[in-house]
């Protein structure tokens, strides 16, 4: 997870919505597996079926592959469900790029260990540019530096993240782990709270 | 410095903060249906692990169950394994469960707070996004992912890093026919899917005051598609006469010494806030999206964004958002037909609405070109419908009065809108997609839809009303 360097797949729409990253009718499952052959699935497909691809959609082009999936601004707004971390994390993906996430998405990616890389509007542009140009164009991401840049362009810029999450995905530490080993912290303020009658 | 109503409550739960992250939030109450929860709960039994506080949690079961012949076993295979499921999850781990045939049973977010489970000065989560309904109550209440719930389950703690705070003062009189669904369109429609997006949003000003409980939950459930982490109002005597009395609200002493403690939860004087927007009312008309965000909202009486007006960035978006929806830029959204009128979700399902829709279709008839579905928000809210004659008003009307849950909001259980029509819709989302595959959804207050299911058409209600 330090070092991530592939090509991307580009889908340059705005407000992707967990609906569509995830149609609610997948939901139905009760383990994490298997969602990402549904990633996207009405985007993907005709009539909802798996022999009619939708050509002009970029999962279905053969030109564009890899780890990185960028999208536009407002990338998993909508529902809070997983699921949508899921299947893209399940499709293959390691690295989602945007110029702004919503909150619970990015939560739920950084939870399943797919890193969300928040860029600015111009250097999101940048990156359509290239890989439109060149679908083998490669981009770099390293979480120790929080850089994310294009070699072969000479681009780069730093990136966001809270050094707990840094931590966490580097050494691969889930939130659950962390929040077990304080038990007493939160035994000892639920008795505080009795204490001063609180609720 | 003052304190913002956020921060007191946020501050009054913090158990710990770690360095350059987030905090530890102690959650007070915790709901889990059957969609988002039993990913959680095989990752309890996977590390070996009980529920830290069960009776902190309240289950129901919602957005797979049908609407119809609720008595019978769920015919959808998939969807009766995931009721199941929680059945049988809240049974191993000590977890009460309002579920199907309960008379308790309903969309979480309307039960909550009908049973006086949702209180003030709370934290509140639940593994869904419209858990921002619970804000309306001066509480903190948000969305969370699977992970979190197990993390809630475990340990009764979420990690989150504080969030920015907005403050939308609405103040005026509404115009007539105007309900609180017009004003969160209408706030939406001027922010956009993502313009609260990091932000927790208190909703203040004379309208916000002068509204119903169930009016302020409609306003605070849409929070999440502004992207908000959560909005809230603070509490009044509004708030604290609509929980004396129910269920689980404190009784006796306990509730004087609640309300007590209730009343000093407001945004002090001087409490500073990252944005602040103003609002008056009387600019506030009958609201009605166009497209696939609920962004994408105008008046009724006006017409769909011409394509100049729209940025360059947004164009694809725009046009691949009308094409989906069969509508043209510039088009007026008046008169435009629809085929379905879905009154529910928990945006726009509680009796209130019952009421005001009855009201308005009391002696009429449906159009004949429309299906009609009324889907009340919890089992007591159906009963009530059926104390108070609501349900013969249907029933005369032609509309369909079905049994409680999620329904075509979100198009899990046979409810669904067949691909390429119209449905005008109480509920909050009109994603593609969202009511069933290339389902179009215009979302709408439930007295605009109530005028759509008579007239087959979107209308003014002001016409109406004058
Ligand atoms: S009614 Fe719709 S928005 Fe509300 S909880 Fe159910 S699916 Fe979600």
């Amino acid at each position: 997870m330090k070092h991530i360097k592939s090509t991307a797949v580009p889908i340059n729409i705005e407000n992707i919505d967990t609906d569509q990253i995830i149609p609610a009718r997948f939901l139905k499952a009760t383990s994490r597996e298997g969602f990402g052959k549904n990633l996207f699935r009405d985007w993907r497909f005709e009539n909802d079926d798996e022999a009619q691809p939708k050509k002009d959609f970029p999962l279905n082009d053969s030109k564009w592959k890899g780890r990185i999936l960028v999208g536009a601004k407002n990338f998993g707004c909508g529902s809070s469900r997983e699921h949508a971390a899921w299947a893209i994390k399940d499709y293959g993906f390691d690295v989602v790029i945007s110029s702004f996430f919503a909150d619970i998405f990015k939560n739920n990616a950084l939870n399943n260990f797919l890193l969300p890389v928040q860029v600015s509007d111009d250097f999101l542009q940048k990156i359509f540019d290239a890989i439109e140009t060149d679908p083998n164009t490669e981009i770099e991401v390293n979480l120790e530096h929080q850089t994310i840049g294009i070699p072969t362009i000479g681009i780069e810029e730093k990136f966001d993240i809270n050094s707990y999450k840094k931590t966490c995905l580097i050494n691969g530490y889930d939130d659950i782990d962390f929040l077990l080993s304080i038990r007493n912290d939160i035994e000892g303020f639920e008795n505080k709270r009795k204490a001063v009658g609180a609720a | 410095m003052g304190k913002s109503l956020v921060e007191k409550i946020w501050d009054a739960h913090v158990v710990k903060t770690i360095d350059g992250g987030p905090s530890v939030l102690y959650i007070d109450r915790h709901f889990i249906h059957e969609v988002t929860s039993p990913q959680a709960f095989a990752g309890l039994r996977k590390r070996g692990l009980p529920v830290f506080r069960p009776k902190q949690i309240v289950a129901t079961a919602d957005h797979n169950v049908p609407t119809i012949l609720q008595h019978l076993p769920i015919k959808e295979e998939l969807s009766r394994q995931q009721v199941d499921k929680l059945v049988s999850n809240c049974k191993e781990f000590g977890i009460e469960l309002y579920g199907l045939g309960h008379p308790y049973q309903g969309i979480v977010h309307v039960i909550g707070p009908e049973l006086g489970v949702t209180q003030p000065g709370m934290t509140i989560v639940c593994g869904d996004s419209h858990t921002s309904t619970h804000g309306a109550f001066g509480t903190i209440a948000f969305g969370i992912g699977t992970s979190e719930v197990e993390m809630v389950m475990a340990t009764q703690c979420v990690l989150q890093s504080k969030p920015k705070l907005m403050r939308i003062n609405v103040d005026g009189e509404l115009n007539p026919g105007v309900l609180s669904k017009d004003i969160i369109l209408y706030i939406i429609s001027k922010l956009s899917a993502s313009g609260a997006t990091g932000y927790f949003v208190e909703y203040a000003g004379s309208t916000i005051r002068g509204l119903t409980m169930e009016a302020r939950m409609t306003i605070c459930n849409m929070s999440i598609e502004m992207g908000a982490r959560g909005g809230l109002i603070a509490p009044d005597e509004v708030t604290f006469k609509y929980l004396e009395g129910r269920e689980f609200s404190p009784k006796g002493k306990d509730w004087d010494a609640a309300v007590a403690k209730w009343k000093e939860l407001y945004s002090d004087q001087d409490a500073k806030f990252d944005s602040e927007i103003n609002i008056k009312a009387e600019d506030i008309q009958p609201m009605i999206t166009y497209g696939t965000n609920p962004g994408m909202g105008i008046g009724v009486d006006q017409s769909i964004p011409a394509e100049q007006e729209i940025t360059e960035k947004e164009k694809a978006g725009f046009l691949k958002s009308l094409q989906y929806m069969g509508l043209q830029a510039g088009q007026p959204i008046k008169g435009q037909k629809v085929d379905y009128v879905f009154i529910g979700s928990c945006t726009n399902s509680r009796i209130e609405d019952l009421r005001l829709v009855a009201g308005f279709v009391r002696g009429k008839k449906k159009a004949s070109n429309v299906e009609v579905w009324v889907v009340p928000g919890s089992k007591q809210v159906e009963k009530a419908a059926q104390e108070e004659g609501i349900d013969k008003i249907f029933e005369e009307a032609g509309f369909q009065l079905r049994q409680p849950g999620c329904s075509a909001c979100l198009g899990m259980n046979e409810d669904k809108i067949p691909a390429g029509k119209y449905c005008i819709s109480t509920s909050n989302r009109n994603f593609e997609g969202r009511q069933g595959p290339n389902a179009r959804t215009l979302l709408a207050s439930p007295l605009t839809a109530a005028l759509a299911a008579i007239t087959g058409k979107v209308e003014d209600v002001r016409e109406y009303f004058n």
